[in-house]
């Protein structure tokens, strides 16, 4: 139980200061950035309680938000993902979850890609319509969506691989 | 009673998240509105110092080029001082006189974006160096954007790229004025909105700020003018301005006091 908190704590604080000192600097074709941060709340373990990770997804938005000026929406977007994650895990692992021995390191890359999107692209989508704050801007929010999801998809998965143990 | 209880514990994590999430969501609400975003900027000690520990180690990887702007800069400033026809009076009677209406203070930008809807700097001058909220701020190049918070040793600046700042500006050969407004979508472009339709543009003409707004002098460069087009309503003009700074390039910027501000807001709001 101790191993787990201090693997997830110090993946708090290093995936924060990845996004604020490398990530959000590579503006990529000019204004696209990944957000890899979601990965602490992708990978948080399925047996915690609920309100536990709610909370925590509120501080890692709220770290991020006073890193970048904007406001409240990286913390708005980081409690809906948390919030509806069940779902998603649901839906991608079907009966792994329902036994409550889900490991991300063993599950298939196929289940874990749709994991991965389904995250992604909700976080963006609410991230981007809070940012923009605009209904007529629509388009722009879906157009920024999809870029900075599918960087954002191509890190994790990266991060994920090159950070796993190998099991024999 | 016991219902209420029993309700809030069956539905704990729900109404946890509804608390939270309409807190973020005020928060949200807040940094969209004008100079309101008090509690989550990045001028406090803690980000603040985080960002400019990074910049301390990042400035170096730009010093040269940064230097041969700031050498631009002095040369051109120095074909300005000896090629003056008339002979400026160097010398002042006392203290007061000098510097009389706009007072310059040098700074230098640790956290720079350009590619969000709402971009916000972060330089290293506060409320010690006298920084307060609704200073302008410049470059060599031209306008750069106003300081929203300040903290003991830093402060931030809205850039012009961010759909809250509204700066006025107008055309150099005329007094056509307008309204900058960013769309969001380019960080080399801003829009100038609300040009009198009677108004002569051409490509390439010069925008500078028209000194309205008593946070910048008249005069300040902004960019020229790539194209534009009547607005829907066809009464004004919304012009594409080529802004003259590179946004994405930005380290020694200068802050303008304006030492008559305090008494206009005063006129103004009586």
């Amino acid at each position: 139980m101790n191993n787990i908190l201090s693997i997830h704590s110090i993946r708090f604080f290093i995936l924060v200061f990845l996004q604020v000192i490398i990530f959000n600097h590579i503006n990529f074709l000019g204004n696209i950035n990944p957000y890899p941060y979601i990965l602490f709340l992708a990978l948080f373990p399925v047996k915690n309680n609920r309100t536990a990770i709610i909370g925590l997804s509120f501080v890692l938005g709220l770290c991020i938000d006073f890193f970048l000026d904007t406001g409240g929406t990286h913390a708005a977007a980081c409690l809906f993902i948390a919030y509806i994650r069940p779902v998603i895990l649901k839906f991608c692992f079907g009966t792994i979850y329902e036994h409550q021995t889900i490991k991300f390191e063993t599950v298939e890359f196929g289940s874990k890609l749709t994991y991965f999107t389904l995250l992604t692209v909700i976080h963006h989508f609410v991230l981007f319509s809070l940012e923009i704050f605009n209904i007529s801007k629509i388009i722009l929010v879906l157009q920024k969506t999809l870029f900075s999801g599918i960087f954002t998809i191509l890190m994790c998965l990266l991060i994920t691989i090159i950070f796993t143990r190998k099991t024999k | 009673m016991q219902q209420i209880v029993n309700f809030i514990i069956r539905n704990k994590t729900f109404l946890l998240f509804l608390l939270l999430f309409s807190i973020s969501i005020f928060f949200t609400v807040q940094s969209h509105s004008y100079h309101k975003s008090k509690f989550i900027n990045s001028a406090n000690f803690l980000t603040g110092g985080v960002y400019n520990s990074i910049n301390n180690i990042s400035e170096y990887f730009h010093l040269k080029s940064q230097n041969e702007i700031l050498a631009k800069e002095n040369n051109r400033l120095k074909a300005i001082l000896y090629n003056s026809q008339t002979k400026r009076n160097t010398s002042y009677i006392d203290s007061v006189t000098f510097n009389a209406l706009y007072k310059f203070r040098t700074a230098q930008v640790i956290k720079n974006s350009y590619n969000a809807t709402n971009n916000v700097l972060l330089v290293n001058r506060g409320i010690k160096d006298h920084i307060k909220q609704d200073f302008g701020v410049i470059t060599d190049k031209g306008i750069l954007g106003i300081v929203d918070q300040t903290s003991k040793n830093y402060a931030t600046v809205l850039s012009v790229l961010n759909s809250k700042s509204n700066i006025s500006a107008q055309l150099k050969n005329s007094n056509h004025f307008g309204t900058l407004k960013w769309d969001g979508k380019s960080h080399v472009y801003t829009q100038l909105i609300d040009i009198a339709k009677n108004a002569i543009l051409k490509k390439g003409d010069t925008i500078i700020t028209s000194g309205r707004s008593s946070i910048f002098p008249k005069g300040v460069l902004v960019g020229t003018i790539n194209d534009f087009k009547l607005d829907p309503s066809e009464n004004s003009y919304i012009i594409n301005i080529k802004l003259f700074n590179d946004m994405a390039n930005i380290e020694h910027v200068y802050i303008i006091e304006n030492v008559n501000l305090p008494e206009i807001k005063k006129l103004l709001n009586e």
